[in-house]
């Protein structure tokens, strides 16, 4: 009985038949499940924009909560909100030679290697259309992993909302910390830049005390994950930048970015004071 | 029969454990089961590919030459696991990421290929299927056993629900990071072995070969 199957065509008959199967039944799947896969991915994006603004419900509908942001693309050198197919897909772009800048090694603090030309930033609306929430998509590079994430901003363009990364590979119980609440609360009300407009925003080794001079831009580092810390404080001082969302969000203070905005930019002249 | 179909089944579980006796399917074992949300559900895609490729296996076997079996068996099992890993995508998506390579490594998990070339190409179907599922028991069982030890020393939790409360977060329970790393999955693997072997002492391999006692000169000569 052996014999029969040991023929050459036999052979290559079974191994045919086997990949026709095999593959039609792997495409199928592939092509049938691919629109509830990219539904899912949106969601999930949507959900983590939500998080880090501090705005996610979890018994409602992501899509409905999300219905009051609005997406925008920023050109990164001159800080203009520019016409981008909704397609557009920042960190495939990051990697395009054609849509991406390589930044030099003093530049690149985030150890990002290239950044895309256009950015994408999020404008979350409250109930009169007046904007509540600037949320801006960040990135860097911790200890073991690029960590991905989401920086919520108050309208001034200054004061942090909220942060929180999506997607990251740091140790689980160290690193991996980036995801405790506790944590991420401690970045709401922090401030980005000093009154002359430069960035002070740091993760400090230890904890920030009442006492400690310049608290404001200060945030406590992860007990155990030096690097994590030091990678969370680069990324962020990278992306508010000059090389970073630095131009846009400049103009966001002085109200140029967006002409619905004017009587938020009264309020973003009140400069916060260098020190605490 | 069914005395036969009870064994083929829940034989794996104990008495023939992929993981504690033939020691198979170790690198999934630590990689996944620091929670008990991607633990199970990856219980239940490798149940799902072991049933169903030992299934499909049997289905052809008189057709398979042997010349290209493995490749044969290999194919299927791909199939299957990538048909398993675009569901999760799209209906657990949220631990499909948490799993990210692992569900595509089932293919290389040893159990799976073990039982189709071990026994899916010499049984028929059904038995063949139940083969399937009981070893994929087996590995579940381990696996449960382990991701609820890491989670609950490691995080606290179960399913991401807070069981003890932590000190970071204000409670009492000062968490074993070390659980939640994958040698500590070495240790339990371990634990788990010594305590079959010791209920089931007819499980202890035989030693390789015997030591002979040392010899004096004089018995050289």
């Amino acid at each position: 009985m052996a014999g029969k199957n040991e023929s050459v065509s036999k052979t290559l008959l079974v191994a045919f038949l086997v990949c026709v199967v095999c593959g039609v039944v792997v495409a199928t799947a592939a092509v049938s499940l691919r629109p509830v896969q990219n539904e899912n991915k949106l969601i999930d994006k949507r959900m983590n924009i939500l998080q880090a603004a501090g705005m996610y419900d979890p018994s409602q509908d992501v899509n409905e909560q999300f219905a009051t942001i609005e997406r925008k693309f920023v050109d990164i050198d001159s800080g203009d909100y520019v016409d981008m197919p909704e397609s557009y897909d920042q960190r495939k772009a990051a990697k395009d030679p054609k849509q991406s800048v390589r930044l030099s090694g003093d530049e690149d603090i985030a150890g990002i290697k290239s950044q895309a030309k256009v950015a994408e930033v999020y404008l979350a609306r409250g109930d009169n259309g007046e904007l509540s929430r600037i949320i801006l998509p960040v990135h860097g590079y911790g200890l073991w992993s690029t960590l991905y994430g989401f920086l919520a901003l108050e309208p001034d363009a200054n004061t942090v909302a909220g942060l929180g990364f999506y997607e990251h590979g740091e140790t689980p119980g160290l690193g991996g910390e980036v995801d405790n609440p506790k944590w991420k609360a401690l970045w709401e009300g922090k401030k980005l830049y000093d009154g002359q407009g430069d960035v002070e925003i740091q993760v400090i080794k230890g904890t920030v005390e009442a006492n400690t001079p310049d608290a404001e831009y200060k945030v406590d580092g992860l007990a155990g994950a030096t690097l994590t810390s030091k990678g969370v404080s680069n990324l962020l001082q990278f992306w508010v930048g000059q090389n970073g969302f630095g131009p846009y969000l400049k103009r966001m203070q002085q109200g140029g970015g967006d002409v619905a905005e004017s009587t938020d930019a009264v309020e973003s002249s009140e400069q916060p004071e260098g020190d605490a | 029969m069914a005395e036969k179909t009870k064994d083929i089944l829940l034989g794996p579980i104990f008495d023939n454990n992929p993981i504690a006796l033939q020691i198979l399917g170790i690198c999934s074992a630590l990689a996944v089961t620091s929670n008990l949300s991607t633990t199970v559900t990856m219980c239940i895609a490798l149940t799902a590919v072991t049933a169903f490729s030992n299934f499909f296996v049997s289905s052809i076997r008189n057709s398979i030459p042997s010349s290209i079996r493995i490749i044969v068996q290999m194919t299927i099992i791909a199939s299957l696991v990538i048909v398993v890993d675009q569901f999760l995508k799209a209906y657990a998506y949220s631990i499909s990421k948490q799993l990210s390579v692992f569900v595509g490594l089932i293919i290389t998990n040893c159990i799976v290929m073990g039982r189709a070339e071990a026994f899916a190409m010499k049984n028929p179907p059904i038995p063949s299927f139940l083969d399937g599922v009981g070893n994929g028991l087996g590995y579940s069982v381990i696996l449960l056993g382990l991701g609820f030890t890491r989670e609950l020393l490691g995080a606290g939790s179960l399913f991401g629900h807070q069981i003890l409360p932590k000190v970071s977060e204000g409670g009492w329970y000062l968490t074993n990071g070390m659980m939640l790393l994958p040698p500590s999955a070495f240790f339990l693997i371990g634990l788990f072995i010594w305590a079959i072997r010791a209920w089931k002492p007819a499980q202890v391999e035989q030693d390789d070969f015997k030591m002979k006692p040392n010899t004096r000169v004089s018995d050289a000569f």
